[in-house]
This record gives C-alpha cells, structure tokens and sequence, in this order.
C-alpha cells in the first residue's frame, strides 16, 4: 500500500511544468539552429567567410531578422518591451495587452449575457429550441477573418468605432460555448429533482431559478473558460484588418510588415500570457464559487 | 368525513406510448385508501407500483377510468400541497444545506420565514438530524441523506406521505433502522403513507394493508389486510401471525407473476 503523503508544491506541480519547459526550450533552441542555418550559410557563402560548425550555431541565435527567434531573443525583446519602457509607452507590450484585454472583456461580457440569454431561450421555449441552434452553429463556421473586416466598416459606416467594433468580434466567438455549455447546464437537472419541484407546484420560474440556474454554474465556468479564450483572439483578429494603432494584433501586423519576426513572438507570447491569466481567474473564480456553494473539496 | 376515502380509484388505467407500441403499465385498478391508514404496494418490476404512486401525485396521467384524492383530481389536490412525495434517492440539492433543502418547499409556497423555520427545526429534530442543519449532503450517509428526504416531505404538513422505494438503495441494518422510526412517525403524525416497495418483510413490518401487484399488464393482485397492532417492535417478525402474513403476500406475488420466461 502507498502511503499517502501530502501534495508538495515543488514536486507536484513546478517539476513536473519545469521538467515540460525545459523540454520546450531545448526543441527550440534545435529548431532555431536549423531553421536559421541555411541562410547564414548563403550569407556566409556570398561574404566569402568560412565558419566553424560552433560558430555557425553562434550566428543562428544572433540574427536581426531571423526566420525564427531564438528563445533568448525574444526574452529580451519582451524583457525590454515590458519592464524597459514605461507602460504608458507605444513600444510597451503592457500597453497592447491592455488594450486588446480592454476589448476582449467587454466582448467577453458581451458575449456571456447573449450566450446565456440564447440558452435560457432555447430551454424555455419550444420555437427557438428547434429553430436556433443550427443557425447559431452556422455562425461559427465562417471564418472570422472573413466577417470581422465586415463587421467594422459596416459599423465604421454608422459611426461606430474604437472598442466597439473590436468588443463584438470577441462577442461573436464567445457567445457561442457559452449558449451551448447553458443549454446543456439548464437542462443537467435529473428528472427526479424537476417531478419534486413539480410535486410542490413550482412555478416555470421557480425551477429556474432553486433548481435550474444552480445546477448550471458549474457548466457556465467550463463554458466561460472557453469563451473568454476565444474572445481574446476574437479581440486579436479584430485588430488586424482594422489597422488597428495599438493592441497585440496590431504588433503582430506591425512585426509582419517589417519582418520583425522578434517582436512577433514576444507579442505572441504576451498574447498567451494574458489568455492564460484570464483562464486562471475564471478558473479560480469557478473553484470559490463551487466552494461557496459547498460542493464537496476535490 | 373520516369515512370517506383519502384516494379512491375507479378502473383506473395508464397506456404508455412507446417506441414499441403501448404499454399497459395500469389497468383496471380499483383501490379506496382511509385516512391514517399505511398501505403499501408491492410487486415485482413493471407491475405499475411506482407508476400508480405518480398517479396519484399528479406526475403522470391515466388514460382511463378516475381517481380522487381528497375528493379532488390529483392536479387540484398537487396544487394544494396535499401530499409530501419521497422519491427512491433523497434527491436533495447538492448546493443546499440539509436545512435548506427540507425549507425548500416551503420558499416555493411562498411561506412566512418564522414560520418555515419553525417547521424546518421541528421535522429536521423528528427525523433526529439535529445538528446537521448546517451541513452539505455530502456530508451526510445515504440513510441520513434519506431522513432528510423524508423532513423535506413532512415539512409541507401534509396529510399524506407518498414514498417511492425510499429505502431501496440502503443497507438492511439502516433500513430496518428507518422502518422502525418510520412506523414511530407514523404513529406521532397520523398521517396516510402509501409505500411503494419490493420487499416483503418491509411490507409487512409497517402496513396496515398490502396491495400485491402483479405485471404485464400492471394491476391488483389482491389486497391483504396486516393488523400487527400499532406497536410493532423489529421482534414482531419473528412471530407466527407475521409469517403468516408474508407467506400469503408471497403466494400471492407467485400467484400474480406470470413467469413466462
């Protein structure tokens, strides 16, 4: 028998990410050398200089332009857009984050009420139950890339710009595991339980909100998880057709112009590192919530 | 008053449509149920025991013949709470506490909050859960979650107790503990109990009288009267006249099965 011993935060949970991260770095530092290495040796070739091998691998890791970024480079292209410059600056990543998160909240709440408003729709009424789920589907497969350009010159053309236009592309993705995940959650309540409600000669709306509204909050921080994921994309790509000043989408248009593959991956990375806060707190948020309404610890 | 019947079914039936055709889950059932009195139905699987207990609770619809429940149609008698229904599991909301859940219904009838208070601490004390107000149903075994089940059911102060199997999933040694304070309930409140249930010794330890059913299609058997007296400790099983009695719900349950497989 295992004895059971208590979770250790080293052991359990920093060597085992470590143990991937480094991984992670290792690859790319392999890829870095033999993505990069052809066009140093041409460069080489056409300067007439010859290299050593150690010296070939030197020069991968240190180009201006490279077709990829060695990680080092791109830690400090993000050291010095984060911490070197002031967060108020054009050039600070903390700067584009917050106005690409700025859009994908908004967006993101946007898109909770609609999907939550669509699934207590679809589950109280017969019409929309059969009428509206394939439309909702439908709106997912068309590529956003294709509708956000749309989206902001037909609102550019009534004279709405700014936030707005970026906030509803974040709406139009996220609405959509939020209206399906509430579906699934308002109706997760067991026969048993509705025929007791019933027994008492609860209202429709009383079975809402004792019975049906509880039993979804645990499907509603799945969907939302996923939501607010992709209404940080939806707010990226809203940037990039729309020529956007500022933003992660902007930098990343930006680096793509002038082949700053460097900037492009720090952006990238900021990119992830917002998503991965804004999963984590709707994450945490999910664990209070299931805590406060006394669910068993896990 | 007293003589007439709390539920009274006339040839009752209930056809389910299904996929592969109708089934007769009831039919012809005729049964007059006094006030006070513990009656339960018993029979083998598909013999229509839980199906008539919905009936009567206005869960589902018969498609032949009458009932009355209190003199009314069940949706009358449903809508003016006339009855607590316990289901096979204690059904109790995981995100409630135990005295939230047995207040449950009475925030659904929209009842004074000193009031439901009151009701809640006397019927959580009368199935001796006092103590465990606070706590989640997690928290509590699958016996206690039941009794709080059944505190649920009484706190509408209903004079009738409809229960479905409540016991079904338990353990015997807890079962025969909340037969015994079931019986002590019963004693105390007054109340009708119609009991659904499978087993024999169960039957026979709490009723007043036994409805064998029998299946395909679900209907009554017969109907054996069980006077063991009011007091009825868990000994009395082992007496002749209780024997006696199981031994004809037995016959009578052989007798009802038609064992065509």
């Amino acid at each position: 028998m295992n004895k059971l011993r208590e979770p250790s935060l080293l052991f359990d949970r920093i060597f085992p990410v470590g143990v991937i991260v480094a991984l992670l770095v290792i690859g790319w530092y392999a890829a870095t050398f033999f993505l990069n290495a052809p066009y140093q040796r041409d460069l080489n070739a056409r300067q007439g200089v010859s290299v050593t091998t150690s010296e070939l691998v030197g020069q991968t890791m240190r180009q201006q332009k490279p077709t990829m970024p060695a990680p080092h480079q791109v830690a400090s292209a993000l050291w010095k857009a984060t911490l070197g410059v002031p967060v108020t600056s054009k050039r600070s990543l903390v700067y584009h984050a917050w106005v690409t998160l700025s859009s994908t909240l908004l967006g993101f709440l946007f898109g909770t009420v609609l999907g939550v408003l669509i699934a207590v729709g679809i589950t109280h009424i017969p019409a929309l139950d059969r009428s509206f789920l394939p439309w909702i589907i439908t709106s997912q497969t068309i590529p956003m890339l294709a509708v956000a350009p749309m989206i902001i010159v037909i609102l550019a053309a009534v004279n709405i710009t700014g936030l707005i236009p970026k906030a509803l592309i974040s709406t139009y993705l996220s609405f959509f595991p939020v209206a399906v995940g509430m579906v699934k959650g308002l109706r997760s309540p067991e026969a048993m339980h509705l025929d007791l409600m019933h027994s008492y000669d609860a209202s429709t709306w009383q079975a809402f909100w004792k019975l049906r509204v509880p039993a979804s909050v645990p499907f509603f921080f799945t969907s939302i998880k996923v939501a607010v994921a992709a209404s940080l994309v939806g707010a990226i790509v809203g940037e990039l057709p729309t020529g956007a000043v500022a933003g992660i989408g902007s930098k990343l248009l930006a680096g793509s112009y002038y082949s700053q593959t460097i900037d492009i991956w720090a952006a990238l990375i900021a990119g992830s590192v917002v998503a991965m806060l804004l999963v984590a707190l709707v994450d945490v948020a999910g664990r209070v919530t299931a805590r406060v309404m006394g669910a068993r610890p896990t | 008053m007293t003589d007439k019947p709390v539920i009274s079914a006339r040839d009752l039936s209930l056809v389910f449509e299904t996929h592969d055709g109708p089934v007769q889950a009831l039919s012809n059932i005729n049964l007059d149920i006094q006030a006070g009195e513990f009656v339960s139905l018993i029979g083998p699987s598909g013999c229509g025991k839980t199906t008539l207990l919905r009936v009567i609770a206005d869960l589902e619809q018969p498609t032949g013949g009458a009932i009355t429940v209190n003199g009314m149609s069940p949706h009358e008698a449903r809508e003016k709470r006339a009855y607590g229904y316990v289901f096979q599991q204690a059904a109790l909301f995981p995100w409630r506490t135990i005295e939230s859940n047995v207040g449950l219904p009475l925030e659904v009838m929209g009842l004074d909050r000193n009031e439901a208070a009151r009701r809640v601490k006397h019927n959580i004390a009368l199935v001796n859960l006092a103590g465990f107000e606070k706590k989640h149903p997690w928290q509590l075994s699958g016996g206690m979650q039941q009794r709080a089940s059944i505190a649920r059911a009484l706190a509408v102060e209903p004079a009738m107790l409809l229960m479905d199997e409540p016991f079904g999933a338990l353990d015997e040694i807890v079962r025969d503990h909340l037969n015994e304070q079931l019986l002590k309930l019963w004693a105390q409140t007054k109340k009708t109990v119609v009991f659904v249930t499978h087993s024999i010794p169960e039957a026979v330890f709490l009723s007043t009288r036994i409805v064998v059913m029998s299946p395909r299609p679900g209907r009554i058997h017969e109907i054996i009267d069980c006077n063991l007296g009011a007091e009825r400790p868990l000994e009395i099983r082992e007496t002749l006249e209780f024997q006696r009695i199981a031994q004809q719900v037995r016959d009578g349950l052989r007798a009802g099965h038609s064992y065509d497989d």
